[in-house]
């Protein structure tokens, strides 16, 4: 089949316009190379995330300092968890494949601000690089875990502006990519393709950039107060001027809560692409999953309180925020529902990106479900602040955005550089990392309710077998991280060459070549009455 | 695609949504000034929210604009809205 | 491998596109300053008394005269938009520039009412403020500092807009078929005083 197209045989990664070589790409506005910069980029930083969580969780391997003082400790989950949540998570899916593939979904030449969107990527960059040098300059690396609570956060030595500059700039950068994205899929579909033709992946990213556009201004302004108080001293959440620091917290949840929702509806977009394409079946309850998608994005807007029963709120607010908890919980059980329907009496392929996806159902659930114990009073005045938590936000985003992104990354691998992965060690490292994934993060649950706090280097000697599990787990996870991408990276290189649709998908993306030709289709396409994302006969 | 239509809103009518708003803030300035206790307040956003109405369909073209950018402007006031209202859920009840 | 023609990287203008990409960076600016207006209104609850009091610092005369200056500022970058589609570009480049002119004025006058607050040792974090002041005074000011210094700078970036839609204009750029420039330093200046209309009721009308 043919493997490049177009222009003189130039495909999105071959071609050579204004700029040569590396400039080419750093100064390019297609939205395919801008979506790879991301990439790696955003590969880069998951990676030094993941050492800082590796050097963690071998502090823990034993009670009592086992490579790391207190205050390093303290440094390191909050680096980990900045750079894990602002420059991997939150841009993560949108970043990467809604820029490589939302533009040739809906059928359009790129998206609505070219620009725009590389300057999106700029501010990434340069944010990455502001959060960095508050680790290297200065006094030190910031210390209050990425939550930045005041009043601790104003009065700490660390270097407290860079860091918060920088996340401010992400932000920008998630709020301009949102924006953008919403403007391309307002604007720019193909004739034919109408709202209820729209693939789920791209639903998935519109309801997303509703969130970006709406909640990271209020973390920004957050952030930027506390950093007036810090240089000037304005009070805001100063209790000793009047201020209250519970007010910072429903502040950074306000953003923080839907946060969490920009993480994973991508993900879940990418799923349901998957599963209707490996099963070769339409998807079960197609409107259900975008009416689904569109209630978590704006319920989650309505429950951030969750993240604060113990902190001091009325009553009143406590009851609220439970009973809305409970309720956002139920169109993510409905999305469930509806992909393990699409594989009843399905013709199932079973490929790297399906196992991807079922494990991707697993842990998703585990953590979701591990979240009601959270969001019931009772039972969260129990586990708040233990490894409770962290294993819950870990099945849920590491588990939910990060199995999602690989199962992604396998699926469209093909499209975006035109070669088949090796499927042997694609499945290899699959089955590494997963087992990995739950020996690290299961103990945690256990640990919690037997009443290891988090965020502490040390802990009683009771809680000493399961960490050992855990810390085993992180090395087992490691290892098949790096199988992953080390069979990604060669197969990039020297895979075989891939067709236009191997996996005999109905979405727009494999009607062109792989890899896609510079302005994506050679003809606009017209969607016609009988077509659709997953008509599948 | 593009607009349908070029309306062109003529000098006049913004005149006249100026000379609305000016009434309006002084209008604020007097309802004001009556001591009503915590109804004061109330009734100064009252006359903010009329005057960012006429701001809104007039200055900023909404009347004359496509539906669904109408609906997402609401959207947004009502969000804005429902936040602050659950976080008085905390305060008013502490 | 090199090739021959280059594929132009296409014009993705559209005005409509355009207009909803600036609404929802209007958006954005909403809810960045509707966290503010949240800590005020959480702080005002708390704190009746004390914002009645600090409040009394505040120079009404000088408010109003800058809601109203703002007012009429955004009815001429709103006549120059109609300006421009009837063709009258010189007409339309005069009401912008009032328009910048009137944004200078308004700082104008917040420079001196800062001064004013700076003179009678009111700032952020001055002695005066700690050791006089009670706790929802110095909440107060903090909030009208922060609130009034943000929208302070969304006129300065309005203005810096501005100048390059009086460019555009000039240079022929910004037309009837592309007037996006124009529409959108329109659309960002009136946010501008939609904020305005809610900072002068909240700072400057508690009597």
């Amino acid at each position: 089949m043919q493997t490049s197209s177009a222009v003189n045989g130039a495909n999105y990664l071959t071609y050579q316009g204004k700029f040569k070589g590396l400039l080419g790409w750093i100064l390019s506005t297609d939205h395919k190379r801008i979506g790879l910069l991301y990439l790696y980029s955003i590969a880069a930083m998951f990676t030094t995330g993941l050492l800082l969580g590796l050097a963690m969780k071998f502090e823990l391997l034993a009670p009592g300092k086992t490579i790391m003082e207190a205050q390093t400790y303290n440094a390191t989950f909050t680096v980990h968890g900045v750079i894990m949540i602002f420059m991997v998570v939150v841009p993560g899916l949108p970043a990467v494949f809604g820029n490589l593939m939302m533009p040739i979904m809906i059928g359009a030449k790129d998206v609505a601000f070219p620009k725009l969107n590389l300057l999106s990527w700029y501010l990434y960059v340069a944010g990455v690089i502001l959060v960095l040098t508050a680790l290297l300059a200065g006094p030190g690396s910031p210390d209050t875990g990425w939550t930045f609570y005041a009043p601790y956060s104003f009065k700490t030595g660390t270097n407290l502006l860079p860091a918060i500059f920088g996340a401010f700039v992400l932000g920008f950068s998630s709020i301009l990519t949102g924006l953008n994205f919403l403007v391309t899929i307002h604007r720019l579909r193909c004739p034919g393709m109408k709202w209820t033709k729209l693939p789920l992946f791209v639903w998935t990213l519109y309801g997303t950039a509703w969130i970006q556009l709406l909640a990271t201004p209020v973390v920004g302004i957050t952030l930027v107060l506390v950093a007036l108080e810090r240089i000037f001293g304005v009070g805001i959440f100063d209790p000793a001027l009047g201020g209250d620091p519970i007010l910072y917290q429903h502040l950074f949840w306000i953003y923080s809560h839907p946060a969490v929702y920009i993480m994973i509806l991508p993900a879940m977009g990418a799923i349901s692409e998957i599963i209707p394409t490996f099963a070769q079946k339409h998807i079960f309850g197609y409107k259900a999953i975008i009416a689904s998608t569109m209630a978590i994005a704006f319920v989650g807007y309505l429950v951030w309180g969750h993240h604060m029963f113990t902190a001091g709120m009325s009553g009143t607010a406590q009851y609220y925020f439970s009973l809305l908890t409970f309720i956002v919980a139920i169109p993510s059980a409905i999305k469930v529902f509806n992909w393990i329907s699409t594989l009843y009496k399905g013709a199932i392929n079973i490929q790297t990106p399906f196992y991807w996806a079922i494990s991707f159902i697993f842990v998703f659930m585990v953590g979701g479900l591990s979240g009601l114990v959270l969001g019931a009073l009772a039972t969260d005045v129990h586990v708040h602040d233990t490894a409770f938590v962290v294993g819950h936000f870990h099945y849920i985003v590491f588990g939910g955005t990060g199995f999602g992104f690989f199962a992604a990354m396998h699926y469209w691998f093909p499209k975006i550089y035109g070669r088949m992965y090796d499927k042997a060690w694609a499945n290899i490292g699959w089955l590494v990392f997963t087992i990995g994934f739950l020996a690290l993060y299961t103990p945690m649950f256990y640990l919690g309710i037997m009443g290891m706090p988090r965020r502490y280097y040390d802990y009683l000697e009771e809680f000493h077998g399961g960490n050992i599990l855990s810390t085993f787990g992180s090395w087992v996870l490691a290892t098949g991280f790096v199988i992953i991408v080390a069979n990604l990276i060669r197969s990039a290189r020297k895979g075989e060459p891939a067709e236009m649709n191997p996996w005999h998908s109905k979405t727009l993306e494999w009607t062109v070549s792989s890899p896609p030709p510079v302005l994506n289709f050679d003809k606009e396409p017209v969607l016609g009455e009988d077509d659709g994302p997953y008509n599948y006969k | 695609m593009s607009e349908e239509k070029h309306h062109i809103v003529p000098y006049r009518l913004y005149f006249i949504i100026l000379i609305a708003l000016i009434a309006l803030t002084m209008g604020s300035v007097w309802i004001t000034s009556i001591e009503m206790a915590e109804y004061t307040v109330a009734a100064a956003l009252l006359f903010a929210v009329v005057k960012s109405y006429l701001v809104l369909t007039y200055f900023m073209h909404l009347k004359y604009d496509k539906r669904y950018i109408k609906i997402m402007v609401g959207f947004v006031f009502a969000i804005f809205l429902v936040v602050i209202i659950i976080t008085f859920l905390d305060y008013l009840f502490r | 491998m090199e090739h021959a023609h280059h594929v132009e990287h296409p014009d993705m203008y559209d005005e409509e596109s355009s207009k909803i990409g600036m609404w929802l960076f209007i958006f954005t600016e909403l809810l960045l300053f509707g966290a503010l207006f949240v800590v005020y209104a959480v702080y005002r609850y708390m704190n009746p008394d004390a914002f009645h009091l600090a409040a009394e610092e505040l120079n009404r005369t000088i408010g109003t005269v800058n809601t109203l200056i703002l007012l009429i500022s955004s009815m001429t970058i709103a006549m120059s938009t109609t300006a421009l589609r009837k063709g009258h570009r010189k007409t339309a480049i005069t009401l912008v520039v009032v328009t910048f002119l009137i944004g200078l004025a308004f700082l104008v006058n917040k420079y001196f009412e800062w001064g004013v607050k700076f003179s009678h040792g009111i700032w952020p974090g001055s002695e005066h403020m700690l050791n006089e002041m009670s706790q929802g005074e110095i909440l107060f000011f903090g909030l009208y500092f922060v609130m009034t210094g943000l929208h302070a700078l969304h006129i300065v970036i309005g203005m810096g807009i501005m100048v390059f839609a009086i460019r555009g204009l000039a240079n022929g750029k910004v037309k009837v078929e592309r007037p996006s420039l124009l529409d959108n330093c329109g659309l960002y200046w009136h946010l501008v005083d939609l904020i305005w209309i809610f900072l002068f009721p909240l700072f400057y009308l508690i009597h």
